[in-house]
């Protein structure tokens, strides 16, 4: 395998073809255009069907009708786009079909649609949030992994840095451990024979004229704490003696990480935490570095959305102080001040002297 | 218009006892046992489309892609292959499944609320797109699940829970002819109307269903099938007179008939 030079979106698409994506359809929106277009040229050189969906909300229905087949797709956006997807994201989540989608975002702001969404009902959905092009090649991969594994769709969070950005990538299908049959999986073989299937999001099932509400929530429900238990990732550097502890993620944590590394070289007593899985949070690594430091520091490219995860995690064991804001280009793609290492180290130091940051 | 004295006594029992008259139950039935109401012309039709996907021997490979009205409990009943979707959006869904299973007799089941209402675009983009699947559309005129409301496709005139004097055109706008807007797509292949009203329009619904289903899998693009059904409890009329409700209000206004076979 050769290292190629990609941009972010297209590797991301290509890792998505490498792990077995057969369909995808979207709806043109900057930064999410280009992953549309990568699979627009390349799903037909593998028998692969991409649609040119006439919105967003057919978009996601037709992912739904493929998925419902046992193929692996995928559809994607930007946060308006996905505010139009939310109605289908929660009920493809109860009918336990297992969706990939693409969150290319302008920024951060869509932390809350992210990990709280705008369906409705008790649901929830795994979130990778990358940090660079090479961890969203993997992290793609690893999304139709856990797709399948948990029946439940999985968002990677981009952003226009991601989607923008060139790196040396090197693509190639990723092994996991092997997955049930897909025996659900709709067909048409099995009319007639009396065990003929309903993929269904309301809980519905043949011959049942109820559909046995509460019990149908709570199975949900206890798949999704098991996720919760078994899924959260994250990244930690410097938690040994840190004074302050900078929570991040996404392409902002890159340069977090990088300053922070800085920071330490010239003895500064600062620690770095990364959640890579945005739902389910990485809680419990957040709680245990919080009790050994005396603040914790978000810092976000937002009003403070994380932030909330980041105190519920921390429980008042330590001093929770907002370094994030508002940060963009004059067109509202999401690149700004932020994705720069000066700008970081300001807000960092801010935090040292125990000053919050105005968003 | 009925008056009131015609409303059947729903609390007293009936004068005599219902008697079967015949026990022929399709093979895609999985029971004859259903929740929608006497008189309701959605099992109906809904047996007809069995019918005709057995008689084309397409038992074995039929998906269908179900929408929300009161047709969404028969589901439980239906033995093919089902993907439920959501209010409106059973033609995107039902284009995701066609294109991965190609050898699938794909077919939707929507009501006039579902499809003309909350998706219209649905419907028409896909058969803009040619794409090569069966929309059934089960046309009474009222969201009759949520109690008898006024849809898209309500005729002038016509008395639902929230037109309560009737359709007025300058109050409430006038009825969309989706059969006839269809039908002018270059990409649909087959569009026709139907009522199941009495038993030779319900025999020729079958004939028409079949065509339906014989266009997709002869794989000319999209086909359509309009059905008008009775909803006595939606249009407040008594159950005996919803057949000649269906024929003389609702189809005068949606006529019947083929209006495109390519
Ligand atoms: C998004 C959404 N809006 C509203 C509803 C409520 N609803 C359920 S069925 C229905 C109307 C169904 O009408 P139609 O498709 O004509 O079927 P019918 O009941 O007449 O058979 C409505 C509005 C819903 N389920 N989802
Ligand atoms: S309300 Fe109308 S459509 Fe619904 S079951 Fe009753 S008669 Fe049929
Ligand atoms: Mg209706």
């Amino acid at each position: 395998m050769t290292r190629v030079l990609m941009e972010g979106s297209e590797a991301m698409a290509k890792a998505a073809i490498a792990a077995g994506c057969r369909f995808f359809s979207g709806y043109p929106m900057t930064p999410f255009t280009e992953t549309l277009e990568y699979f627009g040229k390349h799903l037909p050189d593998v028998g692969g069907v991409s649609i040119n969906a006439e919105s967003e909300l057919e978009a996601i229905g037709m992912a739904w009708g493929a998925l419902a087949t046992g193929a692996r797709a995928a559809t994607g956006s930007t946060g308006q786009g996905l505010a139009l997807m939310q109605e289908s994201l929660s009920e493809i989540t109860r009918a336990e079909l297992p969706l990939v989608y693409f969150n290319m975002a302008r920024g951060q702001g869509d932390y809350y649609q992210a990990t709280r969404g705008g369906g409705h009902g008790d649901y929830r959905n795994i979130v990778l949030a990358p940090i660079d092009v090479n961890e969203a090649v993997e992290l793609t991969q690893l999304a139709f992994y856990l797709a399948d594994l948990w029946r439940n769709p999985v968002q990677i969070y981009g952003d226009y840095l991601l989607a923008h950005t060139n790196e040396t990538v090197e693509i190639s299908t990723m092994e996991f451990p092997p997955l049930p049959p897909k025996d659900w999986a709709v067909d048409g073989s099995l009319g007639g024979t009396g065990k003929s299937r309903n993929i269904n999001p309301i809980g519905m099932s043949k011959l049942k004229h109820e559909i046995e509400p509460e019990a149908f929530w709570r199975r949900l429900h206890v798949k999704h704490k098991e996720i919760e238990q078994a899924e959260a990732r994250y990244e930690e550097e410097f938690l040994e003696g840190a004074e302050m502890l900078v929570v991040a993620f996404g392409t902002v944590a890159r340069f977090v990480r990088y300053v922070v590394r800085e920071m330490r070289s010239e003895g500064i007593a600062v620690g770095y935490i990364r959640p890579i899985t945005l739902w389910p949070f990485p809680y419990e690594a957040i709680s245990n570095a919080a009790q050994n430091t005396q603040k914790v520091a978000v810092l976000e490219q937002n009003g403070g959305q994380m932030i909330d995860d980041v105190r519920l995690a921390v429980l008042g064991s330590a001093p929770v102080v907002a370094l994030g804001g508002f940060s963009s280009d004059e067109a509202g793609f999401g690149i700004g001040p932020i994705h720069g290492t000066d700008n970081i180290r300001d807000r960092i130091e801010h935090g040292l002297a125990g000053q919050e940051v105005m968003p | 218009m009925s008056s009131g004295s015609d409303i059947l006594q729903t609390d007293a029992p009936p004068s005599q006892p219902a008697e079967k008259l015949c026990a022929f139950k399709p093979d895609l039935l999985l029971s004859e046992d259903h929740h929608l109401c006497p008189g309701c012309g959605e099992p109906i039709a809904v047996r007809m489309m069995l019918e005709a996907i057995k008689e084309l021997e397409c038992s074995r490979r039929a998906v269908g892609v179900i929408g929300i009205g009161c047709y969404t409990a028969l589901t439980g009943i239906i033995d093919t292959d089902l993907v439920q979707a959501l209010h409106g959006r059973a033609p995107s869904v039902a284009t995701g499944t066609k294109r991965m299973l190609p050898n699938g007799l794909v077919y939707t089941l929507q009501g006039d609320g579902d499809m003309v209402n909350e998706g219209l675009q649905e419907v028409i983009h896909s058969a803009a797109r040619g794409e090569n699947i069966t929309c059934i559309l089960l046309n009474n005129g009222v969201f009759g699940e949520t109690g008898g409301h006024m849809t898209a496709s309500t005729v002038v005139g016509q008395r639902t829970k929230n037109t309560i004097d009737g359709r007025d055109a300058k109050e409430h706008g006038q009825p969309i002819l989706i059969s006839e807007m269809l039908a002018q797509l270059s990409g649909t292949a087959y569009v026709a109307r139907c009522g199941v009203f009495n038993a030779s329009q319900t025999v020729h619904t079958k004939r028409i269903l079949r065509k339906a289903f014989q266009t997709q899998l002869d794989g000319k693009g999209f086909s359509f099938v309009e059905i008008l059904t009775m909803c006595p409890t939606g249009w407040f009329v008594p159950v005996p007179e919803g057949p000649d409700y269906l024929e003389n209000v609702l189809g005068s206004v949606h006529k019947l008939g083929e209006l495109k076979c390519e």
